[in-house]
C-alpha cells in the first residue's frame, strides 16, 4: 500500500551530557555550547516510518523540520537513513515560536504537502519536553492522534477504509489500538532504535543542502547542484506554505518565559487524588500557591 | 556520543599515507562510475571524503551497537540446532545493523552494488569492528573471500554470488581438515563431477573452519583422484541454498567464543568450479590467506588499541600509594610500551595495505586492457613489497595484540595484588572488556587474558 508519511523532526542541543555552560546567565538555553542533534525520538518516529516504508512498497518517507539553515542536517539524517524526501520551514517569521507557534507552522505545511496518509514524530524533544507539538499538530489538521507509540504494527485496508494498528505505551502496560487514516503518531523512547546511516545514502547525499546553507562564496563542487536536482533541499517561508504571519514565530506565541528557576522538590511524602473535579481543582490550587505552575 | 573512528584520530592520519593518491587514481579509473552511480566520487577530495563518511559510520555502529553487544555475545556464544550453527541473538543484531548501514560487499566493484572501497580502507574498518568485538570482526571481514571469487570466478559467477555478498550474505573458507591444517597439500575432501547433474560434488570433513555455516563457501577439495599433493586441489563455490553441508561440531575455543569455528561434513554437496582445476591451493588459496593475514593484522590493531584504551583508563583511576597508578614508572613505562607499538603495529598495517591496493588494482586493470611497461613494472614492485610485507604485519601485530592484551591485564592485575583486601581482585577482571579476552585466532597463551574466561 503506498502510503505518504510524513516525521517531524527537531534539531535540538544535546540536553544529556551537558557542561557547565550549557545556561547562560539569564537561565536559556545556551545553544553555542551544546552540540546540534536529531532530538532522540524524533529518531524513533523515523524508524517506525522507515520500516512501514520496507513493508509496503511505493511509500514514500519525507522528514519535515523547522528551524535556521543550519537545521538542514536534520533532513540530510533522514536521507542517509532513507528517506526519500525533506522539507525545512526557515523564514526569519517562524523564529521565536513557542509550541502553539510551531504545530501552526508544521500544519499549514503539511496542508502544502497535501494528501499525507501518516504524520508521525518523537513524544518530545528534549529541550522543551513539552510533548505539546504532536497533539496540537493534530488538532489544528483535525485528524486522529495516537501518542505514547511503541511500535507501529502495519496498515490494512478494510472495505476501502485504511488503518493502522499500533501499540502504546500505558501506565502498568501496552495496549494496541487501531485508527483510521490520515493519522498522527507521537513515539515513545522505548520504541526501536534507529537504524544507523546508510554507507551509499551518505554519499549520495552528503551535498544535499537548502539554498540558504551554501556558502555564498559557492564551493567547489556547485557544478553538481545542476546536474543532480535532489541535491537541493526543499526550502519554505511563511509564504511558501501560505502561513499567517501573526501565527508564526514570536507573534504566534502566546508563551513568554517570565523567570527559571531551579525547584528542589522536598517533600517526601505522596498524595494520591481521584479524577474528581474536586481534587483536581483543589490540585491546581496548590501548585498556584506553591507557584510550581502559573 | 562515542565513535571508534572519530575517537582515534590515529587511523584517519593513514588515509594522508603518500601512496592514497595512486590508489584512488587505479581504483575510481578517471571517475568515470560518476556517470551511472549517484554514491560515486567526482575526484580526490571526493573519494577521500567518502572514506572518512564510511569510517565514521562504521565507527558508530561499532560503539553504539557492536561494543555494547560484545560481553553478551561472548557469554551467549553460538549454538548448534539440527545440524546447524545458530548465532549468539547480539551477533545477529550486529550483522543486521552492518546490514542496514551498507557495510558488506563493501571492496566489490560498483556494478555489482559494492562501494569499491581500496583494501586500506577495508582494512580500517575491521580494526575498528574489531576494537569493538574481535569476534565479530572475523564474521564480518570473512566477506574478503569474495576478493578471491571475484579474481578467479566467471563473470557468470560474478553476477549470481557478488551481489548476495553486497547484500549482507555471509563468507567462509573451507579449508581446513582433520588431518591437514597447516599441511594444506594433504586436503582430501573429494570432488567428483556428476555428468548427469552436470555439477560437481563434495564429499568429506572440514575441521576449524570460522563462520563455518555461511551463505556462500570457497571450499578446497581434491578434484583429481590419484594426486597426493597441492597440485590435485581446486576450488569451488558451495552455497549454503543447495544444502549438503551441515555443521557437526562447534568448537569450545578460549577467546572469540561469538565467531562459530564449526566442523562440516559434505554429503554429496552440490558445488561449482571457481577457476581452473588444480590452481585450487597454489593459486586461489594463497590469494584467500593473503587476504586473512592482513585480515588477523587489522584485528590485532583493534585489539591492541582497545587494550591499550583500557589499560590507560584503568591507569589514571586507580590510586594505589596516594597516586594514580599511571604516575609509577612501571605503569606508564608498559602503557607508553603498548601505544608505541600499537602505533608502529598499524603504521606496518596500512603500509601493506597500500602496496596491496596497488598491485591489486593494477592486475584488476589489466583484466579490461594490457597494461604499459611502467604499469608492469609498478605492480611487480608493488607485489613483491606486499608479499614481503603481509606476512610481517600479520606476524608482529598479533603478537603486539597479545603483549597488548596482557599487559593491559596486568597492569590491574599487578596493582589489585598489591591492594588491600577492600579491592577484590573481581573488580580488576571487569575492567577487561570483552574484546580483550578474546585472542587473535592465531595466537593462544597461556598468560593471556582469554585463559581468565575460558569456557574449557
Amino acid at each position: 500500500m503506498a502510503l505518504k508519511i510524513v516525521v517531524l523532526a527537531k534539531q535540538v542541543p544535546d540536553t544529556r551530557n551537558v557542561g557547565k555552560d550549557a545556561m547562560t546567565a539569564e537561565g536559556t538555553v545556551n545553544r553555542s555550547a551544546l552540540p546540534a542533534i536529531f532530538n532522540p525520538e524524533d529518531l524513533n518516529a523515523l524508524e517506525q516510518a522507515l520500516r512501514l516504508k520496507e513493508q509496503n512498497p511505493g511509500c514514500t518517507v519525507g522528514v519535515l523540520t523547522m528551524g535556521p539553515p543550519r537545521a538542514g542536517e536534520i533532513i540530510r539524517q533522514g536521507l542517509y537513513r532513507g528517506a526519500d524526501t525533506g522539507w525545512l520551514l526557515t523564514d526569519r517569521l517562524f523564529a521565536g515560536a513557542d509550541t502553539l507557534a510551531t504545530s501552526y507552522a508544521l500544519a499549514t505545511a503539511i496542508k502544502k504537502i497535501g494528501d499525507v496518509d501518516i504524520v508521525i514524530g518523537g513524544r518530545q524533544a528534549i529541550d522543551g519536553d513539552t510533548a505539546q507539538v504532536g497533539p496540537q499538530v493534530a488538532q489544528k489538521l483535525g485528524l486522529n492522534q495516537v501518542t505514547y507509540v511503541e511500535e507501529v504494527q502495519g496498515v490494512q485496508e478494510v472495505q476501502g477504509v485504511k488503518k493502522v494498528t499500533v501499540k502504546r505505551v500505558i501506565d502498568g502496560g501496552v495496549e494496541t489500538v487501531e485508527a483510521p487514516l490520515p493519522v498522527v503518531l507521537t513515539v515513545n523512547g522505548s520504541a526501536a532504535p534507529c537504524r544507523p546511516q546508510n554507507a551509499k545514502l551518505v554519499m549520495k547525499y552528503k551535498r544535499a543542502t537548502c539554498p540558504l546553507e551554501r556558502p555564498a562564496e559557492g564551493t567547489a563542487y556547485d557544478n553538481l547542484y545542476e546536474e543532480r536536482p535532489y541535491l537541493t533541499l526543499n526550502q519554505w517561508s511563511v509564504a511558501d506554505v501560505d502561513g499567517d504571519p501573526s501565527q508564526c514565530g514570536l507573534a504566534g506565541s502566546p508563551t513568554k518565559v517570565k523567570a527559571v528557576k531551579n525547584i528542589v522538590f522536598q517533600a517526601k511524602e505522596s498524595k494520591t487524588l481521584t479524577a474528581s473535579d474536586a481534587d483536581i481543582e483543589g490540585m491546581i490550587k496548590e501548585l498556584l500557591v506553591e507557584k510550581i505552575i502559573g | 556520543m562515542a565513535n571508534y573512528f572519530s575517537d582515534h584520530p590515529e587511523i584517519a592520519f593513514h588515509l594522508n599515507h603518500p601512496l592514497m593518491k595512486r590508489i584512488v587514481e587505479l581504483k575510481e579509473r578517471n571517475y568515470e562510475d560518476a556517470k551511472t552511480y549517484d554514491y560515486a566520487p567526482v575526484d580526490l577530495g571526493d573519494a577521500i571524503e567518502n572514506y572518512k563518511q564510511i569510517l565514521d559510520i562504521t565507527g558508530d555502529v561499532a560503539a553504539n551497537i557492536i561494543a555494547p553487544n560484545s560481553e553478551s555475545v561472548d557469554l551467549e556464544g553460538p549454538h548448534l540446532e539440527n545440524g546447524r550453527m545458530i548465532y549468539a541473538s547480539k551477533t545477529v543484531e550486529n550483522i543486521e545493523a552492518m546490514r542496514k548501514a551498507g557495510l558488506f560487499g563493501v571492496s566489490m566493484p560498483r556494478r555489482y552494488g559494492g562501494l569499491n572501497l581500496p583494501n586500506a580502507i577495508f582494512s580500517m574498518l575491521s580494526e575498528i569492528i574489531s576494537a569493538a568485538d574481535a569476534g565479530f570482526q572475523n564474521i564480518w571481514s570473512l566477506q574478503s573471500c569474495i576478493d578471491t571469487l571475484y579474481e578467479a570466478g566467471n563473470e557468470d559467477q560474478r553476477q549470481r554470488y557478488i551481489p548476495r555478498i553486497c547484500a549482507g550474505e555471509t563468507m567462509s573458507m573451507d579449508l581446513t581438515e582433520p588431518d591437514a591444517g597447516s599441511d594444506l597439500q594433504r586436503v582430501m575432501l573429494k570432488a567428483t563431477f556428476d555428468e548427469k547433474e552436470n555439477c560437481w560434488r563434495l564429499n568429506g570433513v572440514k575441521r576449524f573452519i570460522t563462520n563455518g555455516d555461511s551463505d556462500i563457501h570457497l571450499v578446497l577439495a581434491r578434484s583429481e583422484e590419484g594426486t597426493k599433493d597441492g597440485r590435485g586441489l581446486s576450488m569451488f563455490i558451495y552455497d549454503k541454498r543447495n544444502g549438503g553441508v551441515d555443521v557437526r561440531h562447534i568448537e569450545h575455543k578460549l577467546g572469540i567464543h561469538g565467531s562459530p569455528t564449526c566442523e562440516l561434513t559434505y554429503k554429496n554437496a552440490k558445488a561449482e568450479l571457481c577457476g581452473s582445476t588444480r590452481l585450487g591451493l597454489i593459486k586461489y588459496v594463497m590469494s584467500l590467506m593473503n587476504g586473512a593475514r592482513l585480515g588477523i593484522a587489522a584485528q590485532s590493531v583493534g585489539l591492541s588499541q582497545e587494550a591499550y584504551n583500557e589499560g590507560l583508563a584503568y591507569a589514571r583511576e586507580r590510586q594505589q600509594f596516594g597516586d594514580k597508578i599511571i604516575n609509577f614508572p612501571a605503569v606508564y613505562d608498559m602503557l607508553s610500551r603498548m601505544k608505541a607499538k600499537l602505533d608502529a603495529g598499524r603504521s606496518m598495517l596500512y603500509q601493506t595495505a597500500c602496496y596491496v591496493d596497488i598491485y591489486k588494482c593494477l592486475e584488476d586493470i589489466a583484466r579490461e586492457r594490457a597494461l604499459t611497461p611502467e604499469e608492469k613494472q609498478e605492480l611487480k614492485k608493488y607485489q613483491r613489497l606486499a608479499d614481503a610485507f603481509t606476512p610481517l604485519a600479520k606476524g608482529m601485530n598479533s603478537e603486539y595484540a597479545t603483549s597488548a592484551s596482557t599487559a593491559a591485564a596486568a597492569s590491574s592485575w599487578s596493582t589489585s595484588a598489591s591492594a588491600s583486601t577492600a579491592t577484590p581482585a573481581s573488580s580488576a577482571s571487569t575492567r577487561v572488556p570483552p574484546s580483550c579476552r578474546s585472542s587473535p585466532p592465531s595466537v593462544i597463551s597461556s598468560t593471556a587474558p582469554c585463559s581468565r574466561t575460558s569456557r574449557t
